[in-house]
């Protein structure tokens, strides 16, 4: 690895001041940077640790819930504010790494945590996304665990969070901080489509610091399921994933939420298939019509084409479980 | 330059050691302090040989304390957890298995908390408490986990043992060990290559019920 410095940040704006200058980065739980860093994938000249700063906080509000960056996703995931409200969230953190990782890993880290995908991992590897212009060695590689959604000629990579899928069911906001203040920005438009830019992975500006992300109340608590599809049973990156949350009144769905891991550059929200489900009868036949819609505009490379088979069944099934079919 | 760091008086010698990896790393170590050190050290550096002036200003104090003793060091910032307990304080019970937390051998617990020891920077630890395998027996008597593992062959060549041993302490600490099911979800972060799975299941499961306090 190669040497860098270590600053340890006091306060909140000495850290957003740090991060502003070239060649630093942010360390939290470590588990993705350092990681990356012994690989040489990344090399920052400065680490500023941001573990001593007031964000580890979770807190019901007048709207929602808040969880504090730093907060571990271990905590997180047994919070028992998080278990009665949001239990979709603790079924996705829980079913991410291990429990080990858990205790080190921050929501911040999380949301801001790099693709898998091993030809960006390879610094022997042509990866776009680690070194722009010098092409994708996924896109005629070995693509099993790659995208099937939204990817670019220059990058099939996906995001291989779960809490982020979970996040992005619940329609979460994730809010940072900068010079400029404070700003929200919802789920769906933090991480970003690879498009001709597959070096950033997310809408955060250079200046901007995660403290915290709101999940709005909702009626999804009794209806919730996090069906996460790997190579093993436990400890491993999803093929597929699928969080669901429905509010069924008698029978029907009031509302329905969904969003795949392990197809995109992003967490992938079915909106389509969700505006679908409204007003309809929790049924297999509906969740399976649902699970067509939301597979519309899918493209499969040589080695991941299963997964145009295996994303519409994770669906039903997912919705099955949260409707209490299963 | 590059010729005097090599001939250091601390590792001179022949000339496949100093082509050795350490030597190498060394060398690049004190290239980069060189441009980051004051003008003295640099003149120090060029007159003089000895890599410790370059140590000196790479590296930064870090207190904790290690199964109960306090401990004082000066590590890189980049050093790891783990490559301080077995380096340093040659505590070599922690292993180096995969060192990118993919395998769980180098599980220690920090204020308490299992984590794995290759992905923290040592550094981030000062002023925590960090208990490793060493640290469990109480002088001779073993700790009633290291007793089941004895017992019921959790293991064949070992290497992963203190890493699933540490896990499984703090498996049924955090309770996540009330079935075989939640106990091998709970395990999961701990690779077994020899397959000894079912015998650590039986050990945490015995200690668990046994009711001993862990």
């Amino acid at each position: 690895m190669k040497q860098f410095q270590y600053l340890k940040a006091a306060t909140q704006q000495g850290a957003i001041e740090a991060i502003n200058k070239p060649g630093t980065k942010i360390i939290a739980g470590g588990t993705n940077l350092v990681d990356l860093m012994k690989r040489g994938v990344t090399a920052p000249d400065k680490l500023v640790d941001i573990t001593h700063l007031p964000l580890k906080n979770i807190a019901a509000t007048k709207t929602g819930l808040h969880i504090g960056a730093l907060a571990l996703n271990s905590t997180v995931s047994e919070n028992g504010l998080v278990v009665a409200k949001q239990p979709l969230l603790a079924m996705a953190l829980k079913a991410g790494a291990s429990p080990q990782l858990r205790n080190m890993a921050t929501v911040g880290g999380n949301l801001m945590q790099r693709t898998r995908c091993t030809y960006f991992y390879d610094t022997t590897m042509p990866c776009n996304k680690r070194e722009p212009g010098t092409g994708c060695g996924a896109m005629e590689g070995y693509n099993r665990m790659h995208a099937i959604f939204g990817a670019s000629p220059q990058c099939i990579a996906v995001n291989p969070s779960d809490m982020c899928v979970g996040l992005a069911a619940l329609d979460a906001v994730v809010i940072v901080a900068g010079k400029k203040g404070e700003r929200r920005i919802p789920i769906n438009e933090f991480h970003r489509l690879p498009d001709d830019h597959p070096e950033l992975d997310n809408h955060l500006a250079k200046d901007e610091l995660i403290i915290g992300v709101e999940i709005p109340d909702n009626n999804f608590a009794k209806n919730s399921y996090y069906l996460k599809v790997r190579d093993r049973q436990s400890y491993a990156f999803a093929l597929v994933s699928v969080a669901a949350g429905l509010d069924i009144n008698g029978g029907t769905i009031r509302q329905a939420r969904l969003a795949m891991g392990g197809v995109a550059h992003k967490p992938w929200r079915l909106f389509e298939a969700e505006k679908f489900l409204a007003g309809k009868p929790a049924s297999e036949e509906n969740f399976k019509q649902a699970a067509q819609i939301a597979m519309q505009g899918a493209k499969a490379y040589q080695y991941n084409s299963f997964k145009l088979k295996l994303a519409p069944a994770s669906i039903v099934e997912a919705l099955k479980h949260a409707s209490g079919l299963v | 330059m590059k010729d005097k760091i090599v001939h250091s008086d601390t590792e001179a010698g022949s000339d496949v050691k100093d082509n050795s990896r350490r030597n190498f790393l060394k060398q690049s170590a004190l290239i980069t302090a060189v441009a980051l050190t004051p003008g003295v050290a640099v003149k120090a550096a060029e007159s003089h040989v000895d890599e410790r002036i370059a140590e000196a200003f790479e590296k930064m104090p870090l207190k904790m304390e290690v199964n109960g003793v306090a401990k004082t060091l000066m590590v890189e910032p980049r050093a790891t957890l783990l490559d301080i307990l077995r380096e340093q304080l040659d505590l070599t019970g922690t292993k180096k298995g995969c060192d990118h937390g993919q395998c769980g051998a180098c599980t220690v617990h920090i204020d308490g908390h299992r984590v794995n020891s290759c992905l923290t920077l040592g550094i981030m630890v000062n002023g925590k408490k960090v208990t490793t395998i060493e640290g469990l027996a109480k002088g001779e008597n073993l700790h009633p986990m290291q007793e089941a593992f004895l017992k019921h062959d959790g293991f064949q060549c070992g290497y992963c043992t203190p890493g699933q041993i540490m896990s499984a302490v703090a498996c049924i600490r955090e309770g996540h060990a009330n079935s075989e099911l939640e106990i091998r979800e709970y395990m999961s972060g701990n690779i077994c290559r020899c397959g000894a799975y079912p015998n650590i299941v039986n050990a945490i499961q015995e200690v668990k019920e046994g009711g001993m306090p862990v």
